[in-house]
């Protein structure tokens, strides 16, 4: 039953797809003869929800369903607006108006909720769209439209290598950087690691992998064994009996949460077989960690780009000492040491210097910033971590720091590894 | 050889797990006549029961019984409150509500415990027998144990009791039931209560393997169906050795058939159930219906 109300679901989505695929050119005429357009060299391009004063944005969460923990994010980044609208008096004189909607996970109804922002709300951009179903879902329409669709909140490869969507970008590493760091990790460390892998059998999973096997071509570190499960298998034991049986001395963990949460257990209960366990970062958080217990998990590695909350090594850093305390004041019934606020606050402020950047007050103009980034520091971020994108680069965050867990919590090591100059530029 | 028996012995306690869902699945049809999709869904709800007494610090067995007597008192309140109204509809109908209900239960869970995972101990020692290159870890007897003494209680109800024949008249027959004296409403209530109570305990077993989180029994559902299958709707016995079966094969399958793998292995209970609704509809321990002519 579960799986035809699945395919029912998947079927609605498609239908939707195309329903917005058909209307959104007649769509279009209304929404940009109702607003002005700029001046000067800015002449002829679209000025919908922007004027000299303000700038109204949408974002599409999912507030509720299985998925609901990320909808944290929009409250670090609801913070973040309200904090440089009273006191920075917002961005270049523009006072952000920052609308956020539900959409459960669901694409259709990402889909829905993206043509009320733009066509409704009259939003100037669409800042965040979160996951690779909901993204997918609609990027087809953001860019029929001409809306920017700003630093989705997904690692999926396609935001920055595909071309036929100028108007969408993402803003985390994608799932290949991430697996190139794990590459140049092991070439140092273990430069004869036999890997064992196991995957989600989907986008993310084979985006992961395929970009592992490709950075460890050349070196000789194999790939021992490989196990995919589905998301709908009750329990990854099975797959990780099999990735023992080959004896691997590397374990790359590519789940989501749960089974990443079953995969460090199924780990720690087998005593004969004692790998280096990775974890990606999807399954990072210390809420995936602290099911498993502490004492099970020491020495995982994983990797990261911003800065966690949670490290003492931050205390006296002054922007998160920004954060706690406009976090208090501006979202106080928030827990400011959850990450996600933190990455909203990150990919906020992100959005205030591409914005910032922008030649012309137009979406054309933010279109253009968002692949004209260079070395952009945002305090947020690692130090040593800069968006960086150009005309044929559309990956603002190539460069992350390994860490390892120690006691109750992550630990930084080694340097920041900037994958783009470690393996070149990513190409399809 | 030994890798081969090992993946048997890991086959049976992942089918132990699903023998401890159908045997709900089971115990709701024996009662009512139909197959309850929301089974799993109560079965994790009474989980989050249990995680929530321990969490206020009682202790794991005076949780385990607090669980099943609310568990209880909640599958006859849902009985009453939201099947009773369609008692009596076709069939079909109250199935696509006990379908409602899966979505509603999981989306309360989510709501109430949100979607993040806990962990719930585990009420068996975590080290395992070994003997001859084989691991058998004390979980999965634990399980098994568990699952036999559900099994066997549930074979003397069916049997051996006034209320059990009572149940298989009113499953059978309503009409006819009430007409002998059988107060068809209450039996229903009993059918959920007891079936809740079973689930409940196949909740409390799996939570601790596949760690508590709404969406947890959404898989076991469909390897506990195909289990019930199997075995047969109307027979314990036969929804523990379906249970037993379908872990082995998914397992083995898993692990031994190069174009399954990992990536199929989802498909096994439902090539079963498909290949025994052709063959041998009743299931393998179950009484084919008769229709008087």
């Amino acid at each position: 039953m579960r799986v035809s109300a699945i395919g029912c679901t998947a079927v609605t989505a498609s239908l939707l797809v195309a329903l917005a695929a058909c209307g959104g050119r007649e769509a279009a005429a209304p929404s940009t003869a109702a607003s002005g357009s700029g001046s000067g060299e800015c002449q002829g391009q679209q000025t919908t929800g922007i004027t000299d004063t303000s700038i109204k944005l949408g974002g599409i969460y999912p507030l509720s369903g299985p998925a609901s923990a990320y909808g944290d994010i929009p409250k670090g980044i609801k913070a973040y607006f309200d904090y440089i609208n009273a006191e920075k008096n917002g961005i270049g004189g523009r006072k952000v108006e920052f609308v956020v909607r539900d959409d459960g996970y669901q694409p259709p109804k990402a889909v829905e909720e993206a043509r009320r922002l733009v066509e409704q709300e009259q939003v100037f951009a669409l800042f965040q769209t979160l996951g690779t179903p909901s993204t997918t879902a609609t990027w087809d329409y953001t860019n029929q439209q001409k809306v920017p669709q700003v630093f989705v909140a997904t690692g999926a490869s396609k935001w920055g290598s595909d071309t036929a969507h100028p108007w969408t970008i993402g803003w985390q590493p994608n799932y290949i950087s991430e697996a190139r760091v794990y590459a140049q990790y092991l070439k140092q460390e273990r430069p004869d690691a036999k890997v064992a892998v196991l995957y989600q059998n989907d986008d993310f999973g084979k985006d992961l992998l395929g970009g592992f096997k490709k950075a460890i071509e050349g070196s000789k570190i194999t790939v021992a064994a490989e196990q995919s499960y589905e998301v709908s298998d009750p329990s990854v034991d099975p797959q990780m009996r099999n990735l023992a049986g080959s004896k691997a001395d590397v374990l790359l963990n590519i789940t989501t949460p749960k089974f990443g949460s079953q995969a460090l257990a199924a780990d720690a209960k087998n005593t004969s077989w004692n790998p280096l366990h990775i974890v990606n970062n999807v399954a990072a958080s210390i809420t995936v960690l602290k099911p498993v217990g502490f004492p099970n998990v020491q020495g995982v590695v994983s990797s990261t780009y911003y800065k966690d909350p949670n490290d003492p090594k931050w205390k006296d850093d002054p922007e998160m000492m920004l954060y706690y305390a406009k976090m208090k004041q501006y979202a106080p019934d928030a827990d400011p040491t959850v990450p996600y606020h933190t990455f909203g606050w990150a990919v906020a402020s992100s959005f205030h210097k591409a914005m910032e950047a922008a030649k012309c007050p137009t979406r054309e103009g933010l279109r253009d910033a968002m692949r004209a980034l260079q070395n952009v520091q945002v305090d947020m971020l690692l130090p040593g971590v800069t968006l960086n994108t150009a005309a044929d680069d559309g990956f603002p965050i190539e460069s992350m720091q390994l860490m390892k867990f120690q006691g109750e919590r992550w630990e930084l090591f080694g340097d920041v590894i900037d994958t783009r100059k470690e393996f070149g530029p990513l190409t399809n | 050889m030994a890798g081969f028996l090992q993946e048997i012995v890991e086959g049976l306690g992942a089918g132990a797990i699903y023998a401890s869902l159908a045997l709900a699945l089971v115990l709701i049809y024996q009662f009512t006549g139909i197959v309850n999709f929301a089974q799993g869904e109560l079965a994790m709800f009474s989980a989050y029961i249990a995680w929530q007494f321990m969490a206020a610090g009682l202790p794991f067995w005076l949780a385990l019984v607090l669980t099943l007597a609310v568990s209880f008192v909640g599958g006859m309140l849902i009985e009453r409150v939201v099947i009773r109204p369609v008692e009596g509809a076709p069939e079909l109908t109250v199935v696509i509500v006990t379908v409602g209900l899966f979505i509603f239960v999981n989306a309360a869970a989510g709501w109430i415990w949100s979607f993040l995972i806990k962990d719930f101990p585990n009420p068996f020692p975590g080290g395992a027998i070994e003997a001859g290159g084989l691991s058998l870890g004390y979980s999965t007897l634990g399980i098994m144990a568990v699952v036999g003494v559900v099994m066997g209680l549930l074979y003397l109800l069916f049997q051996h009791t006034k209320v059990g024949l009572g149940m298989r008249a009113v499953a059978s027959n309503p009409s006819s039931a009430r007409l002998v004296g059988i107060r068809v409403g209450w039996t229903l209530a009993l059918g959920w209560g007891l079936a809740a109570t079973v689930g409940a305990v196949s909740g409390i077993l799996v939570a601790p393997l596949l760690f508590l989180e709404p969406n947890m029994m959404g898989g076991v559902l469909i390897y506990a169906f195909a289990a019930a299958t199997l075995g047969g709707f109307d027979s314990p016995v036969g929804a523990v050795v379906g249970g037993l079966v379908v872990g082995v094969a998914e397992t083995l399958a898993g692990a031994y058939v190069g174009f399954i793998g990992s990536d199929l292995k989802v498909g096994v209970p439902l090539v079963i159930i498909l290949f025994i609704l052709l063959l041998r509809p009743q299931g393998l321990f179950g009484r084919a219906a008769v229709e008087r002519a």
